[in-house]
């Protein structure tokens, strides 16, 4: 059975200029254990399919969809209180920007045990001894120590590592990751992947990996679901993707890479992928 | 991401109309602000045409109408509709008047303490350094007086009057705008954009109020139409302690203050002037509101 | 072959004010840089953040002084600390910056926006400003009906042109170009990366391209410059330094850069199997 379920969701938000659709139709399953990487450029809908799926949307967007489960359990139907107690306890999500998702208020071993309390019910001492074993986990030097400091303090590579450690504190089955590297440093984000990697092993977690860089998705995914403006272009994994893509806008995307160039021009979407293709590719 | 597109999927709309379009959007969502604009455009057209509307001159006295109730009270009479005051003046026509004055005490006000807060806020928030320190050091000194006292004590100095009271309004609401511009320009002049003015070899005057100052514009906005409503509300108590216009000017504070002995028993010369400053303050802070709904782009996202 | 720019031992230093409990201390942003482009050649200066690759910039594109060293624009020294910064030499370089949200003044016209430079610099009639701003929106890829509009109005790759061509509007020799396409999607990307090398080819330009993205550096460079905390610790042609890099952090850098080729992916996936 499918860790995560959607089919045919729809996400519109409501603007000055009438309705914005952001997510058009998008269905995609995750299993448990396994690597989902969701790839599109901005205005692609992906970030938005994920926040959906978890109820995070402002009270602005409206979300439709045939389908939506976690685990068996229908999301839609669930009221908030229900809802609440599954996200960030067996759902979790990290995002982009790892120092301002974590409150400058408060010390980061606050925030862990923050979780740790809300979650799991567990006391002071348990608190703190779970906290530095995540810390322990993520690759803290000197957890005890860390634990008392602010998220100032702290570098950016440091932070994420903080905001996994959150992540992972009550086990998830799944965990949502939103474009975990893109602040950061190259050689940080070879440790953060790895990191990432490494735990979604050990645990066995389902992991949705959104990004737009074809070079994260080539290093963490088994399966990739590939966007544009709102609708899935395809899906396929990692291997067939990358050699061999069925959908002209991920073929434009690859030829894109300043990588893969042959001329000393690159290839544009524009002059490979003409807009009205995506009607072809999305039936 | 996509949340960002569907935000500024509002405002890529190429004409101006459209921008129009999408502040009235926002600002329309706020019903009390767009109470306050009809009630605000309602003043303005007051004092614009009182000359027409007004029943009566507002200093003409009828020595044979003092102390005529409203119409609908016993005794009422229906030339005068809103009853006279204790020398026989027409209250109606007294208060259409007194709405010039306000307006007038606003727009000067706000203008005057507009114009001077944000040259000294410019400066001090580009320069920074010791001109910052010298200038805001004066403001702190402006800001731990209370504002009406120190307006007082410098009408006292000037000499009573509606001109004086406004200069010594405006003198005290200059700090809020000296700060509110210095903080904007503070947080504006690390922008790329300004950077590159630099680059193309723009000169400090330029960077400082042709490609900073109109970015920095809507708190100051918002906080004009906040003081326009303060400004009259000082106006008023100056002129109820006798700082401000003096009578027969028909201004609302002043009215206050003649009828101040009828308090307990003509009700109608006391609270009319009070209930137009009421309404008229609360109008104005409601359109503020609005505004600042508006055209704060960080209230905007959510 | 001329060389338009010389950095000789270029250094910066920031002097953080002490306060009650702290000791003023001085941060080195820079350590001594050297190194020179021929005209029409592209310069990538490679490192992560905080390594000093934007302070650098901005001495180089004569916003900010260098603490010591000598700079020389086509073989003239220039030291803005004294003040010999004439129009002359603020029109030969030029900087497009990485954010294009924040680089364009969002209360100004496109039209106003590309003439502002020479407005300020020179005394050429207001027709002609148009017409120059008119030609090389078209050579940007934008349209005339475009001049009238604000930025706000644009995606992100069209900001970024009319970033382009507002540095373009003072035929400038030297072009900074501070991670240029990083805030960009790669689609869009891959259009103003083409742009910036046609317009190499057309006017000649010589630009120093400061960037964290090693595949977009080894695209469009000629010679790179690896820096990290302030030093170059890597400096040659491009295929020196990607064919055998020297330095251990350089080597770092690329070990760590995400590979998407196929066979990556192979000996990734066969080696999850086997664990």
């Amino acid at each position: 059975m499918a860790l995560l379920e959607i089919e045919n969701l729809v996400v519109e938000f409501e603007t000055a200029s009438g309705p914005f659709r952001a997510v058009n139709g998008v269905s995609m399953k995750v299993h448990e254990g396994e690597v989902l990487a969701i790839v599109g450029e901005s205005g692609s809908g992906k970030s938005v399919s994920m926040l959906a799926a978890m109820g995070l949307l402002p009270w602005t967007a409206k979300v439709t969809a045939d389908k939506l489960t976690f685990n068996g359990r229908d999301l839609l139907s669930m009221s908030a209180n229900e809802r609440r107690k599954i996200i960030g306890k067996e759902i979790a999500m990290i995002f982009q920007e790892p120092v301002a998702s974590l409150n400058p208020c408060f010390t980061v071993g606050f925030q862990i045990e923050e979780v740790l309390r809300m979650h799991l019910g567990l006391d002071r001492a348990a608190r703190r001894k779970r906290a530095i074993e995540l810390f322990e986990a993520v690759g803290i030097a000197d957890p005890a120590e860390r634990l008392g400091s602010y998220p100032h303090q702290m570098s950016g590579g440091q932070c994420q590592r903080v905001m996994i450690a959150i992540a992972i504190a009550c086990n998830p089955k799944l965990l949502i990751a939103d474009e975990p590297t893109t602040a950061l440093d190259v050689t940080i984000q070879k440790q953060i992947l790895d990191l990432l990697m490494k735990l979604q092993a050990d645990y066995g977690m389902g992991l949705i990996m959104i990004t737009h860089n074809m070079g994260v998705v080539a290093e963490t995914a088994d399966r990739v679901v590939v966007q544009y403006k709102g609708r899935k272009m395809e899906e396929a994994d990692v291997l067939t993707l990358f050699e061999n893509p069925k959908s002209n806008y991920t073929r434009a995307l690859l030829a894109a890479l300043p990588d893969n160039a042959t001329g000393d021009r690159l290839p544009t979407i524009s002059e490979l992928f003409v807009d009205d293709q995506i009607e072809g590719a999305a039936r | 991401m996509s949340q960002a597109a569907a935000t500024s999927a509002v405002s890529t709309d190429p004409s101006r109309r459209a921008r129009l379009a999408e502040f009235w959007y926002y600002f329309s969502e706020n019903r009390g602000a767009v109470i306050g604009l009809v009630f605000f455009i309602f003043l303005v057209l007051l004092a614009i045409f009182a000359p027409l509307i007004a029943p009566h001159d507002p200093t003409q006295q009828y020595r044979d109408a003092v102390l005529v109730p409203p119409v609908w009270q016993e005794g009422g009479r229906a030339d005068f509709l809103l009853g006279t005051d204790a020398v026989g003046r027409d209250m109606l026509s007294r208060l259409i008047f007194g709405t010039q004055f306000s307006l007038f005490v606003g727009v000067i006000v706000t203008t005057l303490s507009l114009v001077v807060g944000v040259v000294f806020g410019v400066i001090a928030g580009y320069f920074r350094g010791w001109v910052d320190t010298a200038i805001m050091r004066v403001m702190d000194i402006i800001l731990a007086f209370p504002s009406l006292l120190l307006a007082l004590v410098l009408v006292a100095i000037l000499g009573p009057g509606l001109v004086n009271a406004m200069i010594a309004i405006s003198l005290v609401y200059q700090p809020h705008f000296v700060r509110l511009a210095r903080a904007a320009v503070m947080s504006e002049k690390s922008r790329d954009y300004v950077v590159a003015a630099k680059v193309a070899g723009a000169g400090h005057i330029r960077l400082m109020f042709k490609t900073i100052l109109p970015n920095c514009m809507a708190p100051l906005i918002v906080q004009a139409t906040l003081s326009f409503s303060s400004a009259i509300l000082d106006a008023a108590a100056l002129g109820f302690l006798g700082m401000g216009a003096q009578p027969p000017t028909p201004e609302w504070g002043t009215m206050l203050a003649e009828a101040r002995e009828f308090i307990q028993s003509k009700w109608w010369v006391v609270t009319l002037p009070g209930v137009a400053i009421l309404i008229t303050v609360l109008a104005i802070n409601l359109m503020g509101d609005g505004l600042r709904d508006a055209l704060d782009p960080k209230l905007k996202r959510s | 072959m001329s060389v338009i720019l010389e950095a000789r031992n270029i250094v910066r230093d920031y002097h953080v004010p002490g306060s009650f409990l702290k000791k003023a201390k001085t941060v080195h942003a820079v350590k001594g840089v050297s190194f020179s482009v021929e005209k029409g050649k592209t310069l990538a200066i490679v490192g992560e953040s905080g390594c000093g690759k934007s302070t650098l910039g901005r001495i180089l594109t004569l916003i900010d002084p260098a603490t010591s060293g000598d700079l020389l624009i086509e073989g003239k020294k220039i030291d803005i600390a004294k003040g010999d910064l004439t129009p002359e030499m603020r029109r030969k370089v030029q900087i497009v910056f990485q954010n294009p949200y924040g680089s364009l003044n969002p209360r100004q016209k496109i039209g106003d926006i590309l003439t502002e430079p020479l407005v300020i610099n020179t005394k050429t009639p207001a027709d002609e400003r148009r017409d120059r701003a008119m030609t090389l929106l078209k050579k940007v890829g934008l349209e005339e009906k475009h001049y009238n509009r604000y930025p706000h109005m644009f995606s992100g790759g069209q900001r970024q042109r009319i970033a382009i061509a507002r540095a373009l509007m003072l035929n400038p020799k030297l072009l900074v170009l501070d991670e240029p396409v990083s805030a960009l999607d790669l689609s869009v990307q891959a259009q103003v990366l083409n742009l910036l090398a046609d317009l190499q080819d057309e006017f000649q330009l010589t630009y120093v391209f400061i960037s964290h993205d090693l595949s977009v550096v080894r695209y469009i460079a000629d010679e790179v410059m690896v820096m990290y905390f302030g030093e170059a610790v890597e400096y040659g042609s491009r295929d020196e330094v990607f064919a055998d890099p020297k330095h251990s952090y350089t080597k770092t850098l690329f070990a760590a850069t995400p590979r998407a080729d196929v066979e990556s992916i192979r000996a990734r996936l066969a080696k999850k199997k086997a664990a």
